[in-house]
């Protein structure tokens, strides 16, 4: 289903046998990518495929090991990314680099003021800004402060940053990532608007239908190789995802569950305010029960996290009820929930997880460091715990030099498997997954959802939150649906497609099709 | 694996030593005095057994001032108030002592419960301030170094004051010979010659010694100690762990301040039995260059604590001999703690590389061979 790009004119940008090595590591290898001018490619692979390399690559913030780039026919060697910028390359980041107290147009000129006689000249920077929103149809206040705008309207505020400063090639790091959909159907817009007036926009992205319907071309990496550039009429969704991961999908699966009706987790009426604006939770009511995972969908920050936090115990409901067995928790300190066997694989594991700069031992006992065999009593059991340690490393295959290793050193996905390894160790009553397989390989995804299944066998309540929707619904025996903090479905993912959770989760489809 | 761990940690202190060695030696060059001639002197004075036992009474000092802090930095508490936190308690605690009569060991055990509880309570203050208000600690506590150096020189001058005394030197009444703390000359001299010219060393060293035992037993082989790092290493993961932030920081300052207490007692209890207005100030921020220098750690603080021990004994000779200004010591100590924090860190990312090296490289081989990893166990 390769089809090469027939364009005839100099490419806008060609890079070719781009290798870039790092410790142990070969994130580029000679990848080839080949942006007709004028047109918008994506460029689609799996988290660690080296697409953001490749990108700082062309933009000058890293230099490649072996390859050569050459722009609208010329090659090029950046050093730095002004030097990109000189060529013309612009680029957007993912986190965006705004001065919050800033305006709109002192952010614009950031870095390229425009000066009269040594003072900024803010009458022509503002002349210039606003005509080109005008024609690209970004509009924005230019006084306003950065602080006071919605995400979208930031990362409009990136776009023009890059156009002011001459950009012809407009590199876009993930883009949609923090947009809600209304919004990447305006960027989307906005990209079109560009393309129109001569730009070339690379696109990185892995939302495969995203890429589907706004791109010209779509470049796919796998494993920091080229794998396939095609045009998005040749192929589905699902060949693409193919082409991502390598010929065989794995697909998380489970067998039906046994019976049990007894209830491990039940929260009712659950309610969290917000720091501002409309309640984090709202008359929140769920139920896991023994050797069941329930699943929890939606876009993000629609009260997943702050669910998770309040059982956790990291928030203070203001309403209503968390049971653990029985027994009601909401009370009782975080150590004492943990303690009671309340397991917890959090959404960012380096932040909420880990202990980077300690030995794996040390992090093997972190959340447990009140228990045998890390410690007793108030004296720490180090024989104990690096034997615990030992076994949770060689049960969940955490690749390792030893366990004096600092966390930092690992891959994510060996981070990952010792994280959730040390959770399953402590044999939890109940689990809290929070996006458990993010940003990890495949092969650790294959051996996270193996996990998860085996400790569901063993009768382990599971809540799993995750944005991977083809992941709730393999794993999954009851899906919930969040939205604006509240629960606004109950599916059974036997029945449920990834197209119709979506639409549950963006509010598209009403609650009266809730089963 | 381990001889690279060792090389890596020697290399960062012998580094910014001998970058701090080089750099005073230009500003020597620079104001035009020798500077081989002021390192022989001091280093010909700095040998000398008399200068040694100097040596080990401000490195007894500068060793607790050093853990004091590093207890905080340890969980990313900046407690700068170590200064204000000693002297207070020295000051209260020289006051207790001599209002009591109690048999010998009693006697001093009580001025340091005394000492410790004053610097305690005073850190708390912090602690509990930013727990219950929010007040970052490094605000907190260089306004209280403020309110208790107030405070020690008006105790002084008014409810604290030796009245019976008729000289001009304000102090508090003399502690008792029951509380003072015994010399440890003997204890040297088994194995040297007589310590002369009136030099003594003072026993609390072996306090320091002790304090710095528990405070490695602490850290690494108890539950809060642990408590208490893994808060430094990552508070959200910690947090997350079970671990209460807030207890957490008010432990930590209240330790961190009974440390701070005992700070001037080897010269109030050795020495002074007194406090007057020849007490040693300045230690709690020298403190914080000490615990710099030794990473926190309690081994590294105490070599850290000798080696400014040393450098402040030997310096004096500066004046006596040649015109080398003794300020230049000062330069040195300054340039080593700056030096040494890069140091640290440069050597942070070699070895941090290194890891990841070895990490990608183990995760590249079958299964069947990562799993022994627990083989090199307690090595």
């Amino acid at each position: 289903m390769s089809t090469p790009s027939l364009t005839t004119t100099a490419p806008a940008v060609e890079l070719s046998g781009i290798t870039k090595r790092f410790p142990g590591v070969v994130a580029n290898d000679r990848v080839d990518l080949r942006v007709a001018e004028g047109e918008i490619h994506a460029v689609v692979g799996e988290n660690g495929a080296g697409k953001s390399t490749l990108m700082k690559i062309l933009y000058g913030m890293q230099a490649a090991d072996e390859g050569t780039m050459t722009v609208g026919g010329a090659e090029v060697r950046f050093s730095s990314p002004s030097e990109a910028i000189d060529a013309g390359i612009g680029m957007v980041h993912q986190h965006f680099m705004l001065a919050d107290q800033l305006t709109v147009l002192e952010n614009v000129v950031l870095g390229a003021e425009p000066t009269r006689r040594g003072t900024i000249d803010r009458r022509s920077a503002r002349r210039d800004l606003e005509e080109l929103g005008r024609s690209y149809g970004l509009d924005l206040d230019p006084d306003d402060p950065v602080e006071t705008l919605e995400v979208g309207e930031r990362q409009r505020v990136e776009i023009i940053k890059v156009l002011y400063r001459g950009a012809k090639v407009l590199i876009l790091d993930e883009p949609t990532a923090v947009l809600v959909p209304q919004e990447v159907e305006e960027l989307f817009k906005n990209l079109r608007e560009l393309k129109a007036r001569g730009h070339t926009i690379i696109f990185i992205d892995h939302k495969l239908e995203e890429v589907l319907a706004i791109a010209d071309a779509i470049t796919v990496l796998r494993q920091g190789r080229t794998v396939a550039t095609v045009e998005p009429s040749g192929v589905t969704a699902h060949q693409l995802a193919e082409m991502m991961v390598g010929s065989d999908l794995p697909t998380p699966s489970t067998e039906p569950r046994a019976d049990d009706e007894y209830v491990t987790l039940a929260i009712r009426g659950l309610s969290v305010p917000a720091t501002e604006g409309r309640p984090a939770l709202e008359a929140v009511d769920l139920e896991v029960r023994r050797g069941e995972i329930v699943g929890v969908a939606g876009v993000e920050g629609n009260g997943q996290g702050v669910l998770v936090e309040t059982i956790l115990g990291l928030r203070q409901a203001a309403d209503g009820n968390i049971a653990l067995d029985g027994e009601s928790i909401v009370d009782w300190t975080v150590r004492r929930r943990r303690e009671a066997g309340l397991g917890y694989v959090p959404e960012d594991r380096q932040r909420r997880g880990l202990l980077l700069d300690a030995p794996l031992w040390e992090n093997a006992m972190l959340g447990h460091q009140t228990a045998a065999p890390y410690t007793n009593g108030p004296w720490i059991n180090r024989r104990g715990a690096r034997d615990a340690t030992t076994h949770i490393v060689a049960d969940f295959d955490v690749r390792t030099p030893g366990i004096d290793t600092t966390a930092r050193a690992l891959s994510g996905g060996n981070q990952q498997k010792l994280v959730l390894g040390r959770e399953m160790a402590a044999e939890p009553r109940m689990l809290i997954a929070a996006h458990p397989t993010r940003g990890i390989d495949v092969g650790a995804q294959a051996s996270v959802w193996a996990d998860l299944r085996e400790a569901r066998a063993d009768g382990l309540a599971v809540l799993l939150v995750s944005a991977d929707l083809e992941e709730l619904i393999g794993l999954a025996d009851r899906l919930l649906v969040m939205l604006r903090g509240r629960i606004v479905a109950e599916l059974d993912p036997a029945t449920t497609t990834p197209m119709q959770l979506g639409g549950y989760m963006t509010g598209a489809s009403g609650e009266e099709g809730a089963s | 694996m381990n001889l690279r761990r060792l090389l890596l940690a020697l290399a960062a202190p012998v580094g910014a030593f001998a970058f701090s060695v080089g750099l005073s030696s230009l500003v020597l060059l620079a104001v035009g005095t020798s500077p081989m001639e002021a390192w022989t002197e001091m280093l010909s004075y700095g040998t000398r057994l008399e200068t040694f036992v100097e040596t080990g009474n401000r490195a007894t000092q500068l060793y607790l001032a050093g853990v004091a802090v590093a207890i905080g930095f340890r969980m990313n508490l900046f407690n700068i108030g170590v200064e204000g936190q000693y002297v207070l308690a020295a000051l209260l605690a020289a006051s207790a002592g001599a209002a009591v009569d109690l048999p010998p060991v009693l006697h001093v055990a009580l001025i340091m419960a005394v000492a410790m509880a004053v610097g305690s309570a005073f850190a708390g203050v912090s602690g509990y301030l930013k727990v219950a208000r929010g007040v970052h600690e490094v605000i907190s506590t260089i306004m209280l170094n403020a309110v208790a150096l107030a405070a020690v020189g008006f105790l002084l001058r008014t409810w604290l004051l030796d009245d019976t005394d008729a000289t001009l030197n304000m102090k508090t009444p003399e502690i008792p010979p029951s509380g003072h703390f015994p010399k440890i000359n003997g204890l040297v001299e088994t194995f040297t010659r007589e310590i002369g010219r009136g030099r003594e060393l003072w026993g609390f060293l072996l306090v320091a010694v002790v304090v710095g035992v528990l405070f490695h037993v602490f850290l690494n082989r108890t539950r809060a100690g642990y408590d208490l790092r893994a808060t430094g290493l990552n508070p959200f993961a910690a947090e997350a762990a079970g671990v209460d932030p807030s207890a957490t920081v008010v432990r930590a300052m209240l330790l961190s301040g009974a440390v701070a207490g005992l700070i001037g007692l080897p010269e109030i209890l050795g020495d002074a039995h007194k406090y007057d207005l020849g007490f040693t100030r300045g230690l709690g921020f020298a403190g914080i260059a000490v615990a710099l220098v030794g990473r926190n750690h309690p081994g590294g603080v105490a070599v850290a604590a000798v080696f400014f021990g040393w450098l402040d004994s030997a310096a004096p000779i500066l004046d006596v001999v040649g015109d080398t200004p003794r300020e230049i010591v000062s330069i040195l100590q300054g340039v080593v703690v700056l030096s040494a924090v890069v140091a640290y860190e440069v050597v942070n990312r070699v070895r941090r590389a290194a890891e990841a090296r070895d990490a990608a490289s183990a995760a590249r081989q079958p299964v069947a061979e990562a799993a022994p990893a627990g083989a090199e166990e307690d090595s």
